[in-house]
């Protein structure tokens, strides 16, 4: 706390109570789960609440609990391809999401830092108010002018580039998944570029211009380079989640819209598959670790 | 002894008497942090009603040395003994020695007579004795009627002051400065640093002060230390410190000075025997005339300050000794002094000041001027270190 | 300048972009049609019938207590947790413990719900109001960490050792000195908390049990069956709420902004 003799910690014990409670929080109700979790995917189908035969019970025989541990559920999960299948399919609508997010972010995050100061404020402010207003909110608003008889197909045809009789095609297909994801993500994705691009010094693009560099030169070799960081940490900010996105393609996507997390919102909620359901967050998991270990040595970085 | 070094400031030197205790000694004091040692196996006494400067160059471990007195910082060995009591362990709060941030470090959120009142509501005094004395604070840095208005609604002198209105109010044993003054501008800080000096005088507190400014420490301490890497290098008074410097590094830290690299040729000095030095310097021959242990042959330094340096066009009548020939290479205009860069013949640069006690000079020296500079064996100082 | 007018093209067409689903959300919530496409004239008959909806309701009042409850826990635990990770420097796990504060900002929910949810079924206790406001402190707790250690990061420490110097033992210097500096970070964490656990769906559907049902659950089942403009409304109210919190804000620091310029012209006028 308010003490500076960081290299003489021993001093006040009442100190270790500030790092120790968040600790022990997170390490029940974070770190805990996990371990849980995974050894739960390990463990047989049981038509019981809970729908699993517990993996417990032998704590201290290890050879016991080895010998009762199974690899069915994963073994499982390469029999099925649908879950193969999930896995990529999510993988790619993650990539193409954010690779769209960053072609729509970008711009908007450097207009947003080549505003004059006085409207930056204002401009931040905007796209801060849809991240503050609600997922879900967000997310059905679409339905209404994705639907078939939906806004979007009401506003073709008024303004005649759709007959009468015809609909837009959107509503549950990837189309839309990608419209919602991006219309969702899209603050989180702006708001790290604009930090890394705000404070970029405008002198080295003077420089540039100076030393002879065209505008659009110095973009690429200045301004481009330097806001990586940003593009790095949004595109990590968005990648993660999206790759475990539920309600988006619950709600917009069709039928054979394949994500990894609907999958297992499925598995958990409809089958009662628990072991499944744990084995397909442990894959999704280890699939994400090396973004997730991207993402936190960027935010080191930062902080 | 009948001839001193420099004015002497006050007759204040209980560090001479040897009956004396010091109020503060730091004993064999090493600090590291990690790998790093700050503070290396240093001793030091600070005498009570002190002015005492710790001067050095940023990481030269000043800092340390005074975070460690005010307790912010625990040294890894050695000992801290405040009026002969060992202070190791006693945590900041509970300490009688009170510190002057560099930052000011006034609390935002709170007025000015709240920040000067803060230390006193710690030690639960009653609060007309506080008024009383915040009150009495705020007269003495001349801040009576700006007592309710917010840190940042201050200038920045008027924040030194209420810095140090804070500081003094719970009357410390010994207050601690931390670059007082480094925020100041240079017209502001001179008056300041009288104005401290009138106040340390007036109260009688001893007061140690951090500084990388050898100018303020010079116009304000009874004693400097200069430090570097960690250890002290010398400590005296600042005239000894400017006249006297023990060592190269000292000589070229405090002031400009000249400094020739040669060998001792001649000696009639010993301890405690001031004597004749002679040294060659690259064929150049120059003696000073003072106490020194080095030995015929001994590699030594040999430096003069600028301003004791006569620059002449005339050739002196002994050029034997103490006198070098040279190029004006370069004048630098100072207004009340002019430097002047003189190149001897090997390419060597010694330089010599002038006031400039006339505005308009009959036969000014000029760039490209052949130039003989003199000075006296009093002026020159051999340095063994 | 053509660059101007690009920027100012690229900014219109992204805000447009932002703004106008929600817009049309709220705009149709004063529908008088129940159709989508039709607009029936201005009415607030929704808004009479989303009121006397008692199951959704009872959902706002449960959200709601759940949010101000788990906002708080999240705001005091992410505070303590900023505070570790700032002003600890090196401690045994350091490298683990700040795993735990930025891992859950990214984590996919369904991961998250679902092996918290197996924690509770483990240690065997029963899900309901509770679970829901452990699970929604945790994962709340490391947005309020991020947010405060970015202001302690810019923190001046020489404040806390000039009260610690002055006679101020260090918890009064926390609540003296240090809290009421960083209050303005903690309070728009806890309002970061606060709206996050209101919008929750995936890691409360997890946790929750009986009589638990949050709003967005409740939304949630209501949307499979079909877009309802009674939704509309609820959404509508929500937006509004949201919306004047974050004006309330921004007008706060505005405030704030020109009591520092005023202080500052304060300071210029009367000199050393």
């Amino acid at each position: 706390m308010a003490d500076t003799t960081a290299d003489n910690p021993h001093a006040n014990p009442a100190r270790w109570l500030v790092v120790a409670v968040p600790y022990l929080w997170l390490l029940l109700f974070f770190v805990a789960p996990f371990l849980i979790i995974f050894k739960i995917s390990l463990s047989d189908t049981a038509i019981a609440m809970p729908p699993y035969t517990p993996v417990f019970g032998g704590w201290g025989a290890i050879s016991d609990f080895v010998s009762e541990l199974d690899i069915e559920n994963y073994l499982f999960l390469t029999e099925d391809p649908l879950y193969f299948q999930a896995y990529m399919s999510s993988l790619r609508i993650a990539a193409i999401s954010t690779f769209l997010l960053l072609l729509i972010g970008y711009p908007m995050a450097l207009a947003m830092a080549r505003a004059p100061n006085s409207i930056r404020p204002i401009l931040l402010m905007l796209v801060i108010l849809p991240f503050w207003t609600s997922f879900l909110i967000r997310v059905y608003a679409w339905i209404g002018i994705l639907k078939p008889d939906g806004l979007l197909t009401l506003a073709l045809q008024t303004i005649g580039l759709m007959g009468p009789d015809e609909q837009v095609e959107i509503f549950r297909t990837d189309t839309a998944v990608f419209i919602g994801i991006v219309y969702s993500y899209l603050p989180f994705m702006v708001l790290p570029l604009y930090a890394a691009l705000e404070k970029m010094d405008n002198t080295l693009l003077e420089a540039a211009n100076d030393l002879g560099c065209p505008p659009w030169k110095a973009f690429w070799k200045i301004t481009f380079p330097l806001s990586l960081p940003g593009v790095i940490a949004g595109s990590m900010i968005c990648f993660i989640p999206i790759t475990g996105e539920f309600v988006i393609p619950d709600l917009l996507g069709g039928a054979d819209t394949l994500m990894i997390g609907k999958t297992l919102w499925t598995e958990f909620f409809s089958n009662r598959d628990w072991p499944l359901a744990s084995a397909v967050a442990v894959v999704l998991l280890l699939m994400l670790v090396v973004p997730i270990a991207i993402f936190q040595n960027q935010q080191k970085k930062v902080a | 002894m009948a001839k001193t070094l420099g004015p002497v400031k006050r007759k204040f030197s209980p560090w001479t008497d040897p009956a004396s205790v010091p109020f503060i000694r730091f004993e064999n004091i090493t600090k590291r942090f990690g790998n790093f040692t700050a503070v290396d196996n240093l001793t030091l006494d600070i005498y009570e009603r002190e002015f005492f400067s710790l001067l050095g160059p940023s990481g030269c471990g000043k800092t340390t040395l005074m975070r460690m007195l005010a307790g912010f910082e625990e040294p890894t060995e050695g000992r801290i003994l405040l009026q002969g009591k060992d202070i190791s362990g006693v945590p900041p709060y509970k300490r009688p020695t009170n510190m002057m941030f560099q930052s000011y470090a006034l609390f935002p959120h709170m007025s000015v007579e709240k920040n000067i009142a803060f230390g006193l509501k710690q030690d639960n005094l009653p609060k007309g004795e506080i008024d009383t004395r915040v009150e009495e604070m705020l007269k003495l840095v001349k801040l009576e009627q700006f007592a309710k208005r917010k840190p940042a609604q201050l200038s920045g002198g008027q924040r030194q002051r209420v810095a140090l209105a804070r500081s003094l109010a719970k009357r410390p044993k010994v207050l601690l400065l931390d670059e007082p003054l480094g925020a100041l501008d240079k017209k502001l800080r001179e008056e300041t640093q009288f104005e401290l000096m009138d106040i340390q005088q007036t109260l009688g507190l001893t007061f140690l002060i951090v500084t990388h400014d050898q100018e303020e420490a010079m116009t304000v301490s009874d004693r400097i230390a200069v430090m570097d890497k960690g250890i002290i290098m010398q400590v005296a008074t600042p005239a000894e410190i400017y006249e006297a410097p023990n060592s190269r590094y000292v000589a070229d830290f405090i002031g400009d000075i000249n400094i020739l690299e040669g060998t001792v040729t001649q000696t009639d000095s010993a301890l405690g025997a001031p004597g004749l030095v002679r040294i060659d310097s690259d064929g150049l021959s120059v003696a000073a005339e003072q106490e020194c242990q080095a030995v015929k042959g001994d590699h030594v330094a040999y430096a003069v300050r600028p301003e004791k340096v006569r620059i002449s066009q005339e050739q002196p009548a002994d050029t034997s000794l103490n006198a070098a020939y040279g190029e004006v290479w370069d004048i630098g205009y100072l207004g009340d002094f002019s430097v002047f860069l003189v190149k001897m013949e090997d390419g060597r640069i010694v330089r010599a000041a002038q006031a400039n006690v006339s505005r308009l000079v009959d036969r000014p020296i000029t760039f490209g001027d052949m130039v003989w500079l003199t000075w006296s064996r009093d002026a020159g100082l051999v340095l063994t270190r | 300048m053509t660059k101007n007018r690009l920027d100012a093209t690229v900014l219109t067409l992204g805000f447009a972009f932002l703004y106008i689903p929600i817009i049309i959300l709220v705009v149709y919530s004063f529908n008088a049609s129940r159709l989508v496409t039709v607009w029936g004239g201005f009415s607030l008959n929704w808004y009479v019938s989303m009121w006397s909806n008692q199951g959704l309701m009872d959902a706002a009042w449960v959200t709601a207590r759940v949010g101000l409850l788990s906002a708080t826990f999240g705001t005091i635990l992410g505070t303590l947790a900023a505070l570790t990770l700032v002003r600890y420097q090196k401690f045994p796990g350091k490298m683990l413990f700040s795993g735990m504060i930025y891992a859950p900002l990214v984590m996919p929910e369904v991961i998250t719900g679902l092996s918290l949810l197996l924690l509770f079924v483990a240690i065997g206790v029963d899900r309901g109001f509770w679970t829901v406001i452990i699970a929604h402190t945790t994962f709340t707790m490391c947005y309020v960490a991020i947010v405060v250690q970015s202001r302690l990061l810019t923190f001046d420490r020489s404040l806390e050792e000039a009260a610690l110097d002055l006679g101020c033992p260090p918890v009064k210097t926390f609540f003296q000195i240090t809290l009421p500096l960083i209050l303005p970070a903690v309070i728009s964490g806890w309002m970061l908390a606060f709206t996050l656990s209101l919008d929750d769906l995936v890691i409360a559907s997890f946790n929750t049990g009986p009589g638990a049902t949050t709003l967005p659950i409740k939304i949630y089942s209501q949307v499979r069956l079909g877009v309802t403009p009674e939704i509309n409304a609820i959404c509508t109210i929500l937006i509004a709420l949201v919306t004047l919190g974050v004006i309330a804000t921004s007008i706060g620091t505005k405030r704030a902004e020109v009591r520092r310029i005023r202080d500052e012209h304060m300071a210029l006028r009367t000199g050393s």
